[in-house]
């Protein structure tokens, strides 16, 4: 995943308090460049042997910064992401969950005309395994270097295909989750776009949810791509009209089952998985089939 | 959340909708006085979160306020059944009673967010009164949109272009124009999720008129729309849902299976349940526990699973990434040792913390779990559990 994040990406993380603290010293030990942390009102404050800076564009000007990291609460995380497009960050990752959607529309708006990218929000982060540069929260352990990519809309779910690659000795490129709200920066077909342009990447696992027309939009691509696609549909059996968790797992209208996501990916030549717990396996045996393995 | 008709009216009109004259009535009395305000006559429409309301007999004419009184009465205090409500229905605490129009046409109108622009959408269609999903499955040119650029914000030309598009030009442009950007307006203000008005009725003499509405709200900006949430009616909830909610589990929604599940994520909770099905079994609901991270609040979470009279089996599957294991290791054993829980527990952890997590479930010799390893293994041990084998 070095077209996303690499050994010279130098990360920033605004909102410096527990979880981003915690999590910056993981990114550390694991090899990622942790240059500063942003916490208004702290500025010239040293944390876990970070330097604070009171906003983003004064960190990014001392340590050319190229990478933000979001914890900031959801009230104030829109805020967050708008600082960081305003001081030019180029990948912008927020893992910030429960921001109101209105702030969303408006981020998203803004984005648009920008050269940065926004990951997320409520989502995972990015690693890419073989450059150990890791902006996210996801647990290293379960990581093992190699060239399948995985793209998810929830979190917990990229650690779970993860580790069921790891335990079949699989490896992986990196893993890129894109959140799972509503109105999110980079979309599953934009993911794709970024795993096959990746020359560390050959196969790659999209894990989508119900909800949306995202996995619809991901399977036009996967029409035109080269590399494989593995695909598993969470919430096969989530009863419809009830959010799951995620906003934009409620199921509306047809195009939202997992049925009619399933359908679309496998008319574009994705391997759809149906038991997430075979999702692993399932790899391993279209690795075998194209010669990848 | 969802709001009642009458509220959703009352909000609608603050923001200059045209609504039905009428109040909200809690007694039969009530109910009486007002039509005889509104001239003899009304309508007397149940309160409760569903839709289909007259095909279950909560919407009724009343010619006469005597009329009126005895039709709240039946009302009142009834349990209403839809194909939306589940066989136990809602409770029915509250009637609106509103004058009764002269209906000529009905149009339908609505503003939701439509996720891959990430704006606002405003859709109306000349054939209201129906269910929209239904008119754009049959008949997909019958609906009109016009998205809402958070950068200027509605525009009076995407109004026009609407009102043109179903049937509204003429002396009705200039009313329906302003009703579709008061209706953004409202959307915004109140962080809408979806606001649906079907029908807007035209009367015979000529006026528009919001004769129903839908209103529910973005749960994230809960913090900042204090007067709305302040009219939450819990007695449309789910008790084990708000139970849930009380302590501070955001995301869990009950189903009819048997076994009970806890997850850390929305993804690998939804996952978990697919994943219970292909070993054959039925889950009981779905738990994230989001940000829950506290052995008690974990406990708290295991607590309301297990008092679920239906639930044989417990399955807590847990992939700590924010979350970690040992935290969740302590709240389970914390729950065992305390008798929260009864039925056999499976426990699958992995990620962050696991070999603490996994020493806390050793070193609690006293407690009896079924431990599992891995994704397949637990859903398959927790079926097997469910129907009292090992």
């Amino acid at each position: 995943m070095a077209v996303l994040m690499n050994k010279d990406s130098r990360v920033v993380i605004q909102g410096f308090g527990g979880a981003g603290q915690r999590e910056a010293k993981t990114s550390i030990a694991y090899g990622t460049q942790v240059v500063a942390g942003v916490t208004p009102g702290r500025g010239g404050q040293t944390i876990e042997g970070v330097p604070i800076y009171n906003t983003v564009e004064e960190a990014v000007t001392a340590h050319q910064a190229n990478v933000s990291l979001i914890f900031v609460p959801a009230p104030f995380a829109a805020d967050a992401i708008l600082e960081a497009e305003r001081a030019g960050v180029p990948l912008i990752i927020c893992i910030t969950e429960g921001i109101p959607t209105l702030d969303m529309v408006k981020v998203k708006r803004v984005l648009k005309n920008s050269k940065s990218r926004l990951i997320g929000p409520n989502c995972p982060g990015v690693i890419s395994v073989a450059e150990r540069s890791r902006a996210g929260i996801m647990p290293v352990d379960v990581y093992l270097e190699g060239s399948v990519g995985v793209i998810s809309r929830s979190g917990t779910l990229v650690y779970e295909a993860v580790d069921q690659l790891t335990r079949l000795g699989i490896g992986q490129s990196g893993s890129l989750g894109v959140g799972g709200d509503p109105i999110i920066g980079t979309t599953q077909r934009e993911a794709l776009e970024l795993f096959e342009a990746d020359p560390d990447t050959a196969a790659i696992v999209l894990i989508g949810e119900i909800g949306g027309t995202a996995e619809q939009e991901a399977a036009e691509y996967i029409k035109t791509m080269k590399k494989p696609v593995v695909a598993f549909i969470g919430g096969a059996t989530a009863p419809p009209g009830r959010r799951m968790g995620h906003a934009g797992a409620i199921i509306s209208g047809a195009a939202g089952t997992a049925s009619a996501k399933q359908q679309a990916l496998r008319e574009a030549g994705a391997t759809v998985v149906e038991n997430p717990g075979d999702i692993g396996s399932t790899m391993q045996r279209v690795l075998k089939e194209k010669g990848l393995a | 959340m969802k709001l009642h008709e009458y509220q959703a009216k009352e909000l609608l009109a603050r923001f200059g909708v045209p609504v039905p004259k009428g109040r909200v009535a809690r007694t039969p009395e009530e109910a009486e006085a007002i039509t005889r305000e509104l001239g003899g006559s009304s309508v007397i429409k149940a309160q409760a979160h569903t839709g289909a309301r007259g095909k279950a007999g909560g919407v009724k004419v009343a010619k006469t306020p005597e009329e009126a009184k005895a039709h709240a009465q039946a009302i009142l205090g009834m349990q209403l059944v839809t194909h939306q409500t589940g066989p136990a229905g809602l409770p029915v605490s509250a009637v609106l009673v509103e004058e009764l129009v002269d209906i000529d046409r009905e149009i339908y109108l609505s503003v939701a967010i439509d996720n891959t622009p990430g704006m606002p959408v405003i859709i109306a269609s000349a054939q209201g009164g129906m269910d929209i999903e239904e008119v754009a499955a049959t008949s997909p040119d019958a609906i009109h949109k016009q998205h809402v650029d958070p950068a200027c914000g509605f525009q009076p030309f995407q109004g026009r272009d609407l009102a043109f598009k179903i049937g509204l030009g003429g002396d009705l442009l200039g009313p329906a124009t302003k009703l579709i950007g008061d209706l953004v307006k409202a959307f915004e203000a109140s962080d809408g999720a979806i606001a649906e008005i079907n029908p807007v009725v035209v009367t015979k003499d000529g006026r528009l008129l919001a004769a129903d509405a839908k209103f529910s709200t973005d749960d994230n900006a809960d913090y900042r729309q204090k007067a709305l949430t302040e009219q939450r009616d819990r007695s449309q909830e789910d008790d084990r849902e708000l139970d849930a909610h009380d302590h501070g589990i955001q995301n869990y929604v009950a189903l009819d299976g048997d076994i009970g599940c806890l997850v850390n994520g929305a993804g690998l909770a939804m996952a978990t349940m697919d994943g219970i099905k292909f070993a054959g079994g039925e889950p009981a609901n779905f738990l994230d526990i989001g940000t829950a991270n506290n052995p008690e609040a974990i406990a708290a979470a295991l607590r309301l699973i297990g008092s679920d009279p239906n639930v044989k089996a417990v399955l807590v599957n847990i992939f700590g990434g924010l979350a970690r294991t040992d935290v969740i290791a302590e709240g389970v054993i914390l729950a065992k040792r305390q008798g929260m829980i009864s039925q056999p527990t499976v426990v699958r952890l992995s990620g962050t913390n696991v070999d603490i997590g996994n020493k806390i479930l050793d070193d609690a010799t006293d407690v009896e779990l079924i431990r599992a390893d891995g994704f397949a293994d637990g859903a398959r041990k927790a079926v097997a559990a469910s129907r009292g084998e090992k």
